[in-house]
């Protein structure tokens, strides 16, 4: 398959941000950043001050603002992957499953009941073009 | 010779580990999944397999965004439960067969699978959650395992169909080594589930029902589902379930069905197992 086509495809998904080449390497150092807060010394200095600690990195101004304001959509928008933004809510002690409903149009409680109700329906979401 | 004697393929869910270790897996919430997973525990306990093969994906734990193998395999003596962002699990370290594993990669690389060897790592919730799934809170891991970490993140991620072809790759190796083994392969990970993005939370119980089926089938149909369909009908995250394909690739054309166990929701995500024994033609 062409790879031009092959990437495409992947922005006709509803309400998904699929993590390929140029996400990563916009999101690089965004990145880069979350996984060092796998480290306790380092989880220690960010929990002394976030700002400092961020512009320890090359970040762009964007970027620390959407960690500072937890705004994991934007991050998402800006190269972030969510296995490694998923660094930065561990440290902030939030639960995976309440990170995710921060990205949608849901409250917590909200999101864990329409995950016990059987999940997001995949009807109406699995194509933009295709409305299907 | 090593004997592939079993396939499993398993959630692995950070969730069902936290549960595990802190003692909640017949609570309300954790009990029905955990329930699934009560007669392949016994079954281990009788098959007491050598050597687990065990495919995963890293979380971002020992790989960065830095080094990106599509795929990698463990072939170390000894690996360490990763520090996650929350501290590492309180598990018994994994112990690698590096005889096995070094075999594997030589064969494999032959046989023109280009795999990375990696000789020391962390091995996060993608591994180790799947073991405590299968053999519960041991002092000490009942087999020796071979981490084999595939990219399922930045793509493009391995096809279906390389991934089918490895796994028969890998039995085709198991089977030249000269020590006799019982070696089970893991294929970890999914099922549908999106972590991300205003579609968080998509979950599709009769698609995934019908992979489980495919999966138990007497074809290879299975193996040439796109990415753009696991894309658009598992979340993002589903893909995941290319690394079954791996496993199932390994015990060749015909398979039995031993065990199958499918629940929603675990945390963001649908829960899906099965155990399958390789038939001779």
């Amino acid at each position: 398959m062409n790879i031009h086509e092959y990437l495409e495809e992947f922005e006709d998904i509803p309400g998904t941000r699929v993590y390929t080449a140029v996400r990563a390497r916009k999101g690089y150092h965004l990145n880069q950043f979350a996984m060092s807060l796998m480290k306790a010394e380092n989880r220690k200095r960010w929990k002394a001050g976030e700002r400092a600690y961020l512009d320890e990195w090359p970040l762009t101004e964007d970027q620390k603002l959407a960690v500072l304001a937890r705004d994991y959509n934007r991050m998402l928008e800006l190269g972030g992957n969510i296995y490694f933004l998923s660094k930065i809510f561990s440290t902030d002690g939030i639960p995976f499953a309440e990170a995710c409903s921060t990205m949608t149009d849901m409250t917590f409680p909200e999101y864990r009941q329409m995950m016990l109700d059987g999940g997001r329906s995949p009807d109406g979401n699995r194509s933009i073009k295709g409305g299907y | 010779m090593a004997r592939i004697t079993a396939g499993v393929g398993s959630s692995h869910v950070p969730l069902l580990g936290v549960a595990v270790d802190q003692g909640k897996t017949r609570d309300e919430y954790f009990g029905p999944i955990f329930a699934g997973y009560d007669w392949t525990k016994k079954w281990e306990e009788e098959e007491k397999p050598d050597v687990v093969i065990l495919v995963y994906n890293d979380h971002a734990s020992a790989f960065d965004a830095n080094v990106i193998p599509t795929f990698a395999i463990g072939c170390g003596e000894r690996y360490k439960p990763a520090d996650e962002g929350w501290g590492p699990r309180p598990v018994p370290d994994v112990e690698g067969h590096a005889d096995l594993a070094w075999h594997i990669a030589q064969c494999l690389i032959l046989d023109e699978f280009d795999m990375t060897i990696i000789n020391e790592m962390d091995v996060d919730h993608g591994l180790t959650v799947p073991l405590s799934m299968m053999f519960g809170q041991p002092e000490k891991w009942p087999c020796k395992v071979v981490p084999l970490a595939v990219n399922v993140v930045t793509y493009p991620v391995p096809s279906g169909n390389r991934c089918w072809a490895l796994g028969e790759a890998i039995a085709r190796a198991a089977e030249s080594f000269p020590e006799d083994l019982n070696v089970q392969i893991w294929g970890t990970g999914g099922m549908s589930h999106q972590l991300q993005g205003p579609r968080a939370g998509l979950l599709n119980r009769e698609w995934d029902n019908r992979f489980l089926d495919m999966l138990e089938a007497d074809n290879d149909d299975v193996r040439h589902i796109p990415h753009i369909e696991y894309l658009r009908e598992t979340g993002s995250e589903g893909i995941e379930m290319v690394m079954w394909l791996i496993m199932r690739g390994a015990l060749g054309k015909k398979v039995k069905r031993l065990h199958r166990h499918y629940h929603i929701p675990c945390s963001n995500t649908a829960i899906g197992h099965i155990v399958l024994e390789p038939l001779s033609e």
